[in-house]
């Protein structure tokens, strides 16, 4: 009976296990097979040309840039934002206090909240003071959306360090602030991959941008031109009736995808190298 | 006691929440003499030794009462900054915890944290600390190499060499040879015996015959008293206390 029990439960985890590794190589698959004959160095060197949408030539490139600058300006102004937050949630209130308490449930509940959301409100706020979409508005919205995903990852990684490690830098005569100082260096591997977490949902949100970043078909020049990301482009291009138009939905799904999977291993080679410099915790 | 004491502790309690820790304790620590708290684990010896460079500031729930006088200076004074009080002290905790840097900013993070800049007398600094604890011959190849890569027993050492830069007046050893195989343990002790001309130093141990090798003074805590205090000898030859006796002869640890 109880051999049975193990075996039943084994199999579940098995299975669960199976159903998402599958799902995982089931969109892959899926991306590569429906993308790859619509591939071409068009799409990543060109913008979209009059009627592109309708299947004459062009290609993506505007979104690709509009992503990759939107993503990064966003990761950086929201590491920029919670840093700070995770500093003084770490190093200078206490575990019990209340502060801090309130603080966590907060971004657990912002962590919740869906990004239309964020965009809807950014966008209520962008009419109120009469400004267009544009790329800042898009950037500012989604740092607003990944500054809990980057809290909470940098918090975990923040309180991992041992105690002793700050213990020893009080008892050299640091202050909080040099000692906060050390923790960043300890935890350093944490907020990398904070970063990259926030940059992943970043670059991959679409209803944030909808309203905030706008659309277009050329390169974003300044914070002020709106911004075409690669998510909305893929939209536009599913709903194409013209299955040419298609497929370049799925070829340009291939290439946010590519971009989010080279970033984690440059990512992870950096993290690994970092590592060797970290005190064992 | 011939000598004047470097710390003198007086009636000081300490709460965890609710839970009385330590209890009425005095006791005068002597100058440039090694002093080992012995007695069993929980009974208050570590929270002892943490009051000394107030160590307990940030955690919570803990309450201390009573005075600690350093240099006659009562470190729980309101007026006395923190930072100066643990400047005084040198900090070893039971297992080495380097800073996440080279092993050459290990020893340098405290002068420059007080204010040296000056590159050459840096090098001169890391040098002069590093053979002190008698790593230098080990370690001169690879100063700027992440201080993680040595072994347990180097990292104890370069924690002691950080703690030195700093230029203490007091050591305080949390147990700080508990992770280390016998080898480094007998260094670890050796550097104590030779520190003590220049240092004060305080030693929490539970190893008996730890304590004896190494302290002129032992004092037996238990249950968040003092129980006895004496020279090494006398104390563990000839307790006065019953208690004393049995955790001596292993009564109970």
């Amino acid at each position: 009976m109880k051999k049975l029990e193990e075996q039943f439960f084994k199999t579940l985890m098995i299975l669960a296990t199976l159903l998402i590794v599958g799902s995982f190589f089931g969109i892959i698959f899926t991306i590569l097979k429906k993308g790859l004959p619509a591939m071409n160095m068009d799409m990543i060197t060109q913008i979209p040309q009059g009627g592109y949408y309708q299947g004459s030539k062009g290609g993506v490139l505007n979104a690709i840039a509009g992503s990759l600058f939107l993503a990064l300006g966003a990761s950086a102004l929201a590491l920029a934002a919670s840093l700070p937050i995770v500093m003084y949630l770490n190093v200078y209130l206490k575990k019990s206090s209340v502060l801090g308490r309130i603080t966590r449930l907060s971004f657990d509940v912002l962590f919740g909240i869906p990004s239309i959301v964020y965009g809807t409100f950014a966008f209520t706020l962008m009419i109120y003071f009469g400004n267009k979409a544009s790329l800042l508005a898009g950037i500012i919205t989604v740092a607003a959306l990944v500054v809990p995903v980057m809290v909470r990852t940098m918090d975990e990684a923040f309180r991992s360090c041992p105690k002793e490690l700050s213990d020893a830098a009080y008892s050299l005569g640091a202050t909080r602030w040099e000692t906060a100082k050390v923790l960043v260096l300890q935890a350093v591997s944490g907020i990398q991959t904070a970063v990259l977490l926030a940059f992943g949902r970043a670059i991959g949100d679409t209803a944030a941008v909808m309203f905030t970043a706008g659309f277009g078909d050329h390169i974003p020049s300044s914070l002020a031109s709106p911004a075409p990301t690669l998510p909305l482009a893929i939209f536009f291009q599913l709903s194409s009736p013209s299955e040419a138009v298609q497929a370049r939905a799925y070829a340009s799904a291939l290439i946010l995808t590519f971009i989010v999977l080279v970033i984690s291993i440059a990512s992870r080679l950096l993290g690994k190298r970092l590592q060797k410099n970290k005190t064992r915790s | 006691m011939t000598n004047t004491p470097h710390i003198s502790v007086q009636n000081l309690n300490l709460y965890y929440g609710t839970r009385q820790a330590l209890k009425n304790i005095n006791i005068n620590i002597p100058d440039k003499k090694v002093t080992s708290f012995i007695g069993p684990s929980g009974c208050g010896k570590t929270s002892l030794l943490k009051t000394f460079n107030r160590l307990h500031d940030s955690a919570l729930d803990v309450r201390v009462a009573g005075k600690v006088l350093v240099d006659g200076e009562n470190i729980y004074d309101k007026q006395v900054e923190v930072t100066h009080i643990r400047k005084k002290m040198g900090l070893l905790s039971q297992r080495p915890f380097p800073l996440p840097l080279s092993i050459y900013g290990n020893v340098a993070y405290g002068p420059k944290l007080h204010g040296v800049k000056d590159k050459p007398l840096l090098d001169a600094l890391v040098e002069q600390r590093l053979k002190e604890v008698a790593l230098w011959d080990e370690v001169k190849d690879r100063l700027h190499t992440p201080a993680t890569g040595l072994s347990i027993g180097q990292q104890q050492r370069l924690c002691l060499a950080r703690g030195l830069a700093v230029e203490p007046e007091i050591i305080l050893g949390d147990e700080p040879t508990s992770a280390l195989d016998p080898k480094s343990t007998h260094k670890v002790e050796e550097l104590f015996l030779e520190l003590k001309n220049k240092y004060t130093i305080v030693l929490v141990t539970h190893i008996l015959r730890q304590a004896r090798r190494v302290s002129d003074y032992i004092v037996f805590v238990y249950d968040g008293q003092i129980i006895e205090f004496g020279p090494t000898e006398e104390l563990l030859l000839n307790p006065k206390e019953e208690l004393t006796k049995d955790y001596i002869r292993g009564f109970f640890s």
